[in-house]
């Protein structure tokens, strides 16, 4: 266990040496902050029916998407596992006594964590600075920011569960592309981070409530905004610990699967 | 302590000629060779062994290394090392062995190289105390100490590879796996990269197994010698047996007084010759060196002589055609 803390620790400052990018990142965020908002103010300026989600609510997702960008989003990678199999360092890491899913899933939760770390704070504050209505609050009752946080932290879990499938699928394909951009395509949209998922026609509501990908984010984002009420959230906290359970299972054994046929490319 | 039985291992590797029409024809039929690796490979290794594993390029040298560090799953064979199967017990087995792999890296690039050694210590579960004695005698042996708050990407690729092999040693391993370890490096590295497993081998018990290129690595390090080639092994023994097989003739270079008689010793042909100077090969089952030169002594005011043992190299060279490999 202490090396996976210490794997963690040494994410995390790696993490933390890059304050430029971390700063130039915050800025693209409230570039795209600004315009999600813009755009959902545009759209219910124009219609007079009430939406499903009210724009107060739907703002503090937007910012909530924005701070914890590298939690949710699947295109965001890890280079140097990508690298790892590629160019057959991979070697190494199989010289130690450790289980490699774990390892890597250790490595790959630290990467978004240090990464959301530098990033969720100033644009929290800043936001909450705003003037009304595009300020962000503190969500409608306690119980909901603990559930929130719950999720929140299950939806981590959960998308690094469903990276580690990219990243096993590397060791066929030799190239970390195709996947990411497949999984990156359908997990931004069925995760909601196109159009809200309340705001998306019945039937595709269906279809992207089977699916994992809005567990990891519109789930607890919501959650915080008030648009999910209490019984619905403690449902869908057992549908995340599934989803995670499924997974998991499945990548250890692919895992283990592609282990037994790794090739150390480059001699 | 090693022992290694009928191992083999083949790779699939995905074949085209060059060119756009090649590159098109297969993507729609993808045309497989099968490449053997390795082919049907025993030898047992003892404890406190430093076995030179040699072979030209494409062996299967490091083919071995990866399947007996657990990396690679063969196709077939036994493999038994300090009681554990490399890749049916592979997390047990590797917390005995140390393994460098020359051209790659195992430090983190961005941190100084302590940040690396420290994450070791806890995935290797290092107790602090062994781990300090074991840093402290690395950094004595290795010279370590000004470069471990270095960031290992400004290292130099000699002091990076001393920081390398202290980073595979520092779990107190019993046996160390190199591959390559010398390459790349500069006389001085090699020389101190090579002083220090000689050390490691003597004091501590290691067992290594190292593979190289570079003969004077095997002939100032190796007892023992295992040639590989094509997959298979060719030769087993050591270098002394090596070289009575093979050092079957030495160079005489004589210096003289400028004399042009003309020359003819048996046993002896001539290399090249001049007013001044003439070089001999020597069969030395037919004459003995000593006959050689005395009999030149006799024609020529001898100013200097040298006589050479053919260079390991030389010998590694004969090998590879004797085998057709």
């Amino acid at each position: 266990m202490k090396a996976y803390v210490s794997l963690f620790k040494m994410r995390l400052l790696k993490g933390l040496q890059y304050r430029i990018a971390a700063f130039a990142g915050v800025s693209t965020q409230f570039f795209w902050g600004f315009m999600f908002i813009m755009i959902f103010e545009a759209f219910y300026s124009s219609t007079s029916n009430p939406q499903p989600i009210s724009l107060t609510q739907l703002i503090q997702v937007v910012w909530l998407q924005q701070s914890f960008l590298v939690f949710i989003m699947l295109w965001f990678r890890d280079n140097e596992l990508i690298n790892l199999i590629t160019s057959g360092n991979i070697a190494y890491e199989l010289c130690r006594p450790t289980d490699l899913y774990r390892f890597w899933y250790a490595k790959l939760i630290a990467q978004r964590l240090s990464g959301a770390l530098l990033r969720c704070f100033p644009i929290i504050i800043v936001a909450t600075l705003l003037p009304k209505p595009y300020n962000f609050t503190l969500p409608p009752s306690f119980t909901a920011f603990i559930l929130f946080l719950i999720t929140l932290i299950l939806g981590l879990t959960l998308i690094v569960t469903i990276s580690m499938l990219i990243y096993i699928s590397i060791f066929y394909t030799m190239s970390g592309t195709g996947s990411l951009l497949i999984f990156g395509v359908f997990g931004e949209f069925f995760s909601g981070l196109v159009i809200p998922v309340p705001l998306m026609p019945e039937i595709l509501k269906k279809i992207v409530y089977l699916l994992p990908f809005r567990y990891t984010s519109d789930l607890p984002f919501r959650i915080y905004a008030g648009n999910i009420g209490l019984n619905e959230a403690i449902v869908s906290i057992g549908v995340q610990v599934v989803w995670i359970l499924i997974l998991l299972a499945l990548g250890k054994l692919w895992m283990k699967k592609a282990l037994r046929r790794v090739i150390v490319q480059g001699g | 302590m090693i022992e290694v039985e009928h191992l083999s291992k083949s790779f699939k590797v995905k074949k085209r000629d060059a060119g756009v029409g090649a590159a098109l024809k297969s993507l729609i039929n993808p045309q497989y060779t099968t490449v053997e690796a390795l082919h049907d490979i025993s030898f047992n290794i003892d404890e406190g062994e430093i076995v030179g594993y040699i072979g030209p390029n494409g062996a299967g040298k490091s083919t071995t290394i990866k399947i007996i560090s657990g990396i690679l799953v063969p196709d077939s064979g036994k493999c038994n090392i300090l009681g554990h199967t490399p890749w049916k017990s592979r997390v047990n087995h590797v917390k005995n062995i140390g393994v460098v792999f020359g051209q790659r890296s195992q430090l983190w690039w961005d941190v100084p190289v302590m940040d690396s050694y420290n994450l070791l210590k806890d995935i290797y579960k290092i107790t602090h105390k062994d781990f300090r004695n074991t840093l402290e005698l690395l950094t004595d042996t290795l010279d370590l100490s000004t470069l471990l708050s270095m960031p290992v990407r400004q290292l130099s690729l000699g002091q990076r590879m001393r920081c390398e092999i202290a980073a595979s040693l520092l779990h107190n391993p019993k046996i160390l796996f190199l591959d390559e370890p010398t390459i790349g490096l500069d006389a001085v590295s090699k020389i101190a990269v090579r002083n220090f497993i000689k050390t490691i081998n003597k004091e501590k018990k290691v067992t290594v197994i190292l593979t190289t290129h570079d003969m004077n690595d095997i002939e100032t390090l190796a007892e023992r010698i295992i040639l590989i080639g094509k997959g298979k092994i060719l030769l087993d023994g050591t270098l002394t047996e090596l070289k009575n097989r093979f050092a079957t003739h030495k160079t005489v270079t004589v210096d003289f007084a400028e004399n042009n008689a003309p020359i003819s010793i048996e046993g002896t042909t001539i290399l090249s010759r001049s007013d001044e100077r003439i070089s001999l090969s020597v069969a030395l089952d037919k004459i003995k060196v000593s006959e050689v030169i005395s009999r030149l002594s006799k024609q020529f005011e001898i100013i200097d002589v040298t006589v050479n043992s053919r260079p390991i190299e030389e010998i590694i060279v004969d090998l590879y055609k004797e085998y057709q490999i």
